[in-house]
């Protein structure tokens, strides 16, 4: 069974909470749902929300938190 | 001692700046970048380069350690910080000069003290530079809080001690309000700043910002005029003009003296800004701040009075006295600054990071641009979304206008949206062309003229 791909729709730095101090959007294995939020791109000083775009289980992420995506990158796989 | 080689430590246009001062000068140039930054134009200008670390600016950028490795390595004699990042950081500062090399600006010492705004607003009050109304430095708790709320009046700032450059602010209408906010902001002011320390004033509702340009050389202290810095947005200036039109000579003149009197309280070195807030209708100005490094409208500065600031900076860090007096010190003709932004101004000013496809950039009597841009960079995401700086000078403030608007016209950048739209509107915008503006000014514009003209950004674009 193939894995769903999370895509960057920007370029930026990739952040999985929304503060050093709060925990993580999504734990690795959570589900996920379209609407959810998964992290941060923070582009030139500002952030924007990453919604999951699709439904899915069992999250993975394939960026560390803080690390530099490009626009298209794939941030995380979710089992359909 | 005279400074042969510099490390620049920082990136973008002002590292650009920094180098061509420092060529003028015959100086050997050190540029230090992240590995996003391997193609910048500073790269490219400087006699060395080298790679200090990811992208992440505090990986690189705002890394003390790589930093003062970096300058080891290359041997330089002096560290020049520009704006932003380490600039004013006086540990920084200081490391700079634990090992063994000049730092380009103030003491530690200096920038710590004028960079909290509790002891720079005693600072001021000591040389009689007038302060907003407000606390007598920190507030201890709520209690004292709403006492002092209830002397000075609503609307009431609550800001961070530690904070700058417009970040840990509030304002606050209401005792219930404070009650409300003013625990949050202490959080908020500990996790951005690391110091939870909070400070009150008043809201002058109608200011305008203006500032002063100082130079000192640790004995004797000048001014270089003002500059109005009113048009902001979400506190960030967007357009800045030397000097500030219809500003009342003889407020001009204990404007820049009360500046000059704070500068000689610190003993101040180097380039500086004091910023004020002046209120037309009281014709009173109240202090904010100071800025312990050369800022980023500080070409419009150079354009009136021909002085070349960052020149300037090389010189008396390098131990020479200040090569001007007060009396040399003269200004001709109005400038104007504006800075072209990666930001789409017809999508709420969303930044977007791209490729430059094609770069035109006009030229002529009285137009000037720093950039970092050239045909075919990629303006990476990570930093701010300052691409350049046009600044336009003429005889007078009128024909300024005129000409920056056809500058603005002749400017093309293609590949990324710009804030090229936004400017070109305020440059022909009656308003504009009045004067008639204080801080909130533009974001009001925006909502109501500025989208009446959107014909504009579709033409330019």
């Amino acid at each position: 069974m193939s894995r769903l791909e999370i895509r960057s729709p920007l370029p930026g730095t990739f952040y999985r909470a929304s503060s050093p101090d709060t925990p993580p959007f999504k734990a690795d294995g959570d589900a996920v749902a379209g609407g959810d939020t998964i992290g941060l791109i923070e582009v030139m000083k500002t952030f924007q929300q990453i919604p999951a775009g699709l439904d899915g289980k069992n999250i993975t992420f394939l960026v560390d938190n803080e690390e530099p995506v490009m626009a298209g990158q794939i941030i995380a796989e979710v089992d359909p | 001692m005279t400074i042969r080689s510099v490390l620049i430590a920082n990136r973008g246009e002002i590292a650009v700046r920094i180098i061509r001062a420092a060529k003028a000068l015959g100086i050997r140039t050190v540029q230090v970048h992240s590995a996003a930054d391997a193609d910048m134009l500073a790269v490219k200008l400087a006699d060395e380069a080298i790679n200090i670390g990811a992208p992440a600016p505090k990986k690189s950028y705002l890394n003390i350690d790589a930093i003062i490795a970096a300058a080891r390595a290359a041997g330089v004699d002096a560290v020049h910080p520009g704006y932003g990042f380490l600039s004013e950081n006086g540990d920084f500062a200081d490391a700079v000069v634990a090992a063994g090399m000049i730092f380009i600006g103030p003491s530690g010492e200096a920038i710590r003290l004028l960079g909290d705004k509790v002891a720079a607003r005693e600072i001021a009050k000591r040389a009689a530079v007038p302060t907003v109304p407000g606390s007598d430095g920190r507030v201890a708790d709520i209690a004292a809080a709403e006492a002092i709320a209830e002397r000075i009046g609503f609307p009431v700032m609550i800001k961070a001690a530690a904070g700058g450059g417009g970040r840990g602010i509030r304002i606050v209408q209401s005792l219930a309000e404070l009650r409300e906010q003013f625990p949050l902001a202490s959080a908020e002011a500990a996790a951005a700043f690391g110091d939870g320390g909070l400070y009150m004033e008043k809201v002058i509702t109608r200011a305008r910002h203006i500032e002063v340009q100082i130079f000192g050389d640790g004995r004797n202290f000048v001014h270089c005029f003002e500059r109005e810095c009113s048009l902001q947005r979400r506190r960030q200036k967007v357009w800045e003009e030397a000097q500030a039109f219809l500003l009342p000579d003889d407020i001009r003149q204990r404007l820049c003296a009360s500046a000059v009197a704070l500068a000689t309280e610190v003993g101040y070195r180097g380039a500086g800004t004091v910023e004020y807030l002046y209120d037309e209708d009281s014709r009173q100005f109240y202090f904010i701040e100071v800025n312990t490094r050369i800022q980023v409208e500080h070409p419009i500065t150079e354009m009136i009075t021909g002085i070349d600031l960052v020149q300037e900076m090389f010189k008396v860090a390098g131990g020479a006295p200040l090569s001007l007096s007060q009396s040399d010190i003269r200004t001709r003709g109005h400038a104007i600054e504006c800075r072209i932004n990666a930001e789409d101004p017809a999508r709420g000013f969303t930044p977007a990071p791209g490729t430059v496809t094609r770069l035109s950039v006009p030229e002529g009597e009285g137009i000037r641009f720093d950039t970092l841009l050239y045909a075919g960079y990629t303006v990476p995401p990570f930093y701010d979304s300052l691409l350049g700086k046009l600044i336009v000078w003429a005889e007078d403030r009128n024909t300024c206008l005129d000409r920056l608007a056809s500058a603005l016209s002749n400017l093309t950048i293609e590949g990324l949206p710009t804030t090229i739209p936004l400017h070109l509107a305020l440059a022909r915008d009656p308003s504009v062309r009045k004067g008639a503006f204080h801080t909130r000014f533009l974001e009001s514009w925006l909502e109501t003229d500025f989208a009446a003209v959107d014909g504009v950004s579709a033409e330019v674009a």
